[in-house]
């Protein structure tokens, strides 16, 4: 099968890229083994939030050039950036995704444990602040779902109390949620939203947090909301006489799967194709140029294509591979960023940033991979697959995926 | 060490997510729990084996959205196996024989079919085996597949000079001919001769219903025949999604049954015939005045073997279809599953998505590989489900495609 570009792994990253592609024209074809790192998100995006020293960036734009030269965002370039940035919310808008914040500059946004962490854009789910000194509220209600315990409610209110803010526990129990009670593996976020996605459901629950409210000025909900339409989040504001906060969850990430099915559903309208459960086993190069890859589902019918786009996700999403000797690229054999040296590889010290983290495909100067030395001609890298970003540290793995999928899709079009 | 890769589980509770299954059960623990979860325990005393894992449809969604690349339903149904005290009662061997029970109605297929679809029937059904009397059965045919073939069709087979063997299923046989039909015209208009296979049932619904050493009699036998056909050259194409999965992946990966030699030779039609015109070996012609709006529902296993796209390639050739392809769903069926009495609500429950989306679409009729997905759309919408080949046979213009492929039948 010929198509003009071949994408491999289905995160944001592939799915931005995919997109914009199919959008211009090209013919695309997505390959995904499974799910993504978009079902852990927070809700919120992450552009750069921190410095190595560990403090805050209020606007990201100006720190691009203290970045290190292989990093990610210096390889799309100042100019791009710029000019990137501002597409983010159009974009994410014809998919469906609305996001919120001010793209040039950082916002927070209030985390499980009661602090709060800088962040850029964000889905409707989570509440935004314009500077981190300015308080959550006076008094806040958290109410949870009676039985369900991925939501730390001690936690969080221990964080707030220490901002000064003075917390009251509720649990909700609605019948609705017996069933699920039978089975406490299944008190999980999406099973959950499941049921809360029945209207007569959140509105009962709503309704019950409105009884339980006195004079709080905000109420905290986990983001169990509208796992299928984000308006539901918006009416259940409009119910609560009282600043609504929905805070993360443990994995899945109700917002990042609803953000995923919604790219995914965009990418399949533009007229892409995506094949979920599926892995790119093998590839047939000629010199520096890819020809054709094989997935472990189509068997002998090959996957040819102008051009091909590794977006697999670095160690997390299986894009790299480390074992006593080295780390490696599966797909494509490509070179990788990382100390030869073993004991490099990591920092003893479990909580100090860890060089590993900073792995990932070696690019030229347009996130073309390079294999063996030289630079492949058809083949882009994009995302966590990217090496030279502590994505974690400085909170920028959405951004980066965003920004190298626009990138890629740009070169691409030529 | 496990091959179903359960020690790679990262514990991201991502396949739980996208179970049908725990949407609507509350018995059931969720793929995570039921499988590499409980494998712990498993290994370390079999004492923890739960038999609310009988709920799980095997429809491998969980597979197909874990990120660790888990066989968590392999997992899973290894378990009921060596685990399990689940012994089928009357009912489920009843059900899961679809070959025996064939052979049984056939001859007095008229009665059956009256009885099966009466309301007394359905009523003495559901009282005395648990089959739960909103079902309707898909009716048997008096005559089959098998016979219509060797009448009218083997002897000529010899004389394209491509051969295929052809793995026609139960369902083809007793229920829709028609779907076999439609296949050996359209094999043979692309230069195939067919040839039929030493088959038995593929075993699906012994798997789902405890049947275990039948279903292995069943896996060894067709993998020997398999190995004949294969050695003489023939590729075993198939028409039922299911059957095909099965054949592939369960036997080894459930049954132990190993099938090295001839997995990839097992392929279904739609593959079989894209990849050739896609290489440029076959050439089709379809008809001029053939116009239909269609819609796809993508059976589980279709996505698990991820070859709906061959489908979807082949019904856009066809230059008069108008083709929607549903969202990604289970029609709650899951082959034995939605006929059980204890099952029912759940798996309606499970299908209503899809059934409401066929309904917004409202096409003249829906395409599916599957044929218990088939009885399921149509009792429960309604609308006409059809085999992609039948509407390939349908829409193709056969003679100029046999010309085209320089066939001189
Ligand atoms: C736990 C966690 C939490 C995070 N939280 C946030 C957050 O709150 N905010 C934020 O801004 N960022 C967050 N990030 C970072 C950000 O979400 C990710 O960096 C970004 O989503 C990565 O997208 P990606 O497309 O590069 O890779 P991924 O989303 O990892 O996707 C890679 C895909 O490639 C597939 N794949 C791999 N190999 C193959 C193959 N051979 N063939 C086919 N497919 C293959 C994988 O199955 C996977 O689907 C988080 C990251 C993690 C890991
Ligand atoms: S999706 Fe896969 S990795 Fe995640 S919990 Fe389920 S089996 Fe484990
Ligand atoms: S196979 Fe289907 S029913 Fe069974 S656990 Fe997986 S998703 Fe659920």
């Amino acid at each position: 099968m010929k198509y003009d570009v071949v994408l491999i792994g289905g995160g944001l990253s592939s799915l931005v890229c995919g997109i914009s592609l199919q959008r211009t024209g090209k013919r695309c074809l997505m390959v995904s083994g499974g799910q993504n790192a978009l079902h852990f998100s927070s809700g919120a995006f992450g552009l750069l939030g921190f410095r190595p020293d560990g403090s805050a960036v209020e606007r990201p734009l100006e720190e691009l050039d203290k970045l290190p030269a292989n990093h990610p965002y210096r390889k799309v370039g100042a100019a791009k950036m710029h000019e990137y940035v501002n597409r983010v919310k159009p974009f994410f808008a014809s998919c469906g995704v609305m996001l919120d914040g001010d793209p040039e500059r950082n916002s927070w946004r209030l985390t499980p444990t009661g602090t709060v962490r800088p962040s850029w854009l964000a889905m409707s789910d989570v509440t935004l602040y314009e500077d981190s000194v300015v308080s959550i509220g006076r008094k806040a209600l958290i109410a949870n779902i009676a039985g369900y315990l991925d939501f730390n409610t001690a936690f969080l209110a221990e964080g707030l109390e220490k901002a000064g803010v003075t917390c009251r526990l509720e649990a909700v129990a609605l019948p609705e949620f017996e069933r699920l009670r039978t089975s406490a593996s299944e008190m999980r976020s999406v099973n959950i939203a499941r049921v809360m996605d029945h209207d007569q459901v959140w509105k009962k629950f709503v309704e019950q947090v409105c009884v339980l409210l006195r004079d709080e000025d905000v109420v905290v909900l986990p983001e169990v909301f509208g796992l299928q339409d984000e308006h539901v989040l918006e009416q259940i504001r409009e119910c609560i006489p009282a600043r609504v906060v929905f805070v993360g969850t443990m994995a899945p990430s109700v917002p990042g799967i609803r953000c995923q099915s919604a790219l995914k559903t965009a990418f399949e309208q533009a007229g892409g194709e995506f094949l979920m459960g599926d892995e790119v086993i093998s590839s047939e190069m000629d010199g520096e140029r890819v020809l054709s890859v094989r997935t472990a589902n189509l068997g002998d019918t090959v996957l040819e294509a102008d051009h091909f786009v590794l977006a697999t996700g670095g160690f997390f999403g299986r894009g790299l591979q480390a074992t006593a000797e080295a780390v490696s690229e599966p797909v494509f054999g490509l070179d990788v960023d990382a100390p030869e040296e073993r004991t490099q590889w990591y920092n003893p010290d479990f909580f100090a940033p860890q060089p590993y983290t900073r792995f990932g495909v070696h690019t030229s100067e347009n996130l073309r991979a390079m294999k063996a030395g030289k630079e492949m001609e058809n083949v882009y890298v994009i995302g966590s697959e990217l090496g030279g970003a502590d994505a974690l540290c400085e909170g920028s793995g959405a951004g980066i995926a965003v920004m190298t999928g626009f990138k890629a899709a740009e070169m691409i079009n030529g | 060490m496990n091959d179903h890769k359960f020690e790679q589980c990262i514990k991201c509770t991502i396949c739980t997510a996208y179970c049908p299954v725990v949407a609507v059960n509350p018995l059931y623990p969720g793929p995570k729990q039921a499988g590499p979860d409980g494998e712990r325990f498993r290994i370390k005393n079999k004492f923890f084996f739960d038999e609310n894992l009988k709920y799980c449809m095997n429809c491998k969604r969980c597979e197909v959205a874990c990120p660790s690349g888990v066989n968590i339903a392999d997992i899973i149904h290894s378990a009921r196996m060596r685990y399990g005290h689940q012994k089928p009662n009357l009912r489920d061997m009843i059900l899961a024989s679809t070959d025996l029970m064939g052979v049984m109605a056939r001859p007095v297929a008229p009665v059956v079919n009256a009885v099966a679809g009466s309301k007394a029937g359905k009523w003495a059904m559901d009282t005395f085996l648990g089959v739960d009397q909103h079902r309707t059965f898909p009716k048997y045919q008096f005559k089959g597949f098998v016979g219509w073939f060797k009448r009218e069709m083997e002897a000529s087979q010899a004389s394209y000079p491509r051969q295929i063997a052809f793995f026609h299923g139960c369902s083809t046989e007793y229920q829709h001919p028609e779907v076999g039909k439609a296949f050996v015209q359209v094999m043979n208009a692309l230069g195939f001769g067919v040839q039929l296979l030493d088959e038995e049932c593929c075993g699906v619904a012994m798997i789902s219903n405890a049947m275990w050493k039948q279903a292995k009699q069943h896996a060894r036998h067709n993998v020997a025949a398999f190995e004949k056909a294969v050695d003489a050259g023939l590729p075993v194409v198939t028409t039922a999604s299911t059957c095909t999965f099965t054949m592939r992946d369960e036997y080894p990966h459930i049954l132990g049954v190993d099938n090295a030699k001839v997995r990839s030779s097992i392929v279904l039609v739609e593959k079989f015939i894209h990849d050739l015109v896609d290489k440029g070996k076959v050439k089709l012609v379809f008809r001029k005045d053939y116009k239909a709006r269609m819609a796809y529902h993508i059976p589980c296993h279709m996505e698990k073997l991820g070859w709906s796209i061959f489908t979807k390639n082949l019904l856009q050739m066809i230059p008069g279809a108008d083709l929607t392809v549903l969202g990604s769903g289970c029609c709650g069926i899951a082959g034995t599953y939605g006929f059980k009495k204890e099952n029912y609500a759940y798996s309606q429950a499970i299908g209503q998505p899809v059934f409401d989306e066929i309904a917004r679409v409202n096409p003249e009729f829906v395409v599916s590989e599957c044929d218990t997905c088939k009885w399921q759309i149509e009792m429960s919408t309604g609308y006409a489900v059809k085999n992609p080949i039948l509407i390939l046979s349908e829409a193709l213009d056969l003679e100029a495609t046999a010309k085209a492929n320089c066939v001189n039948g």
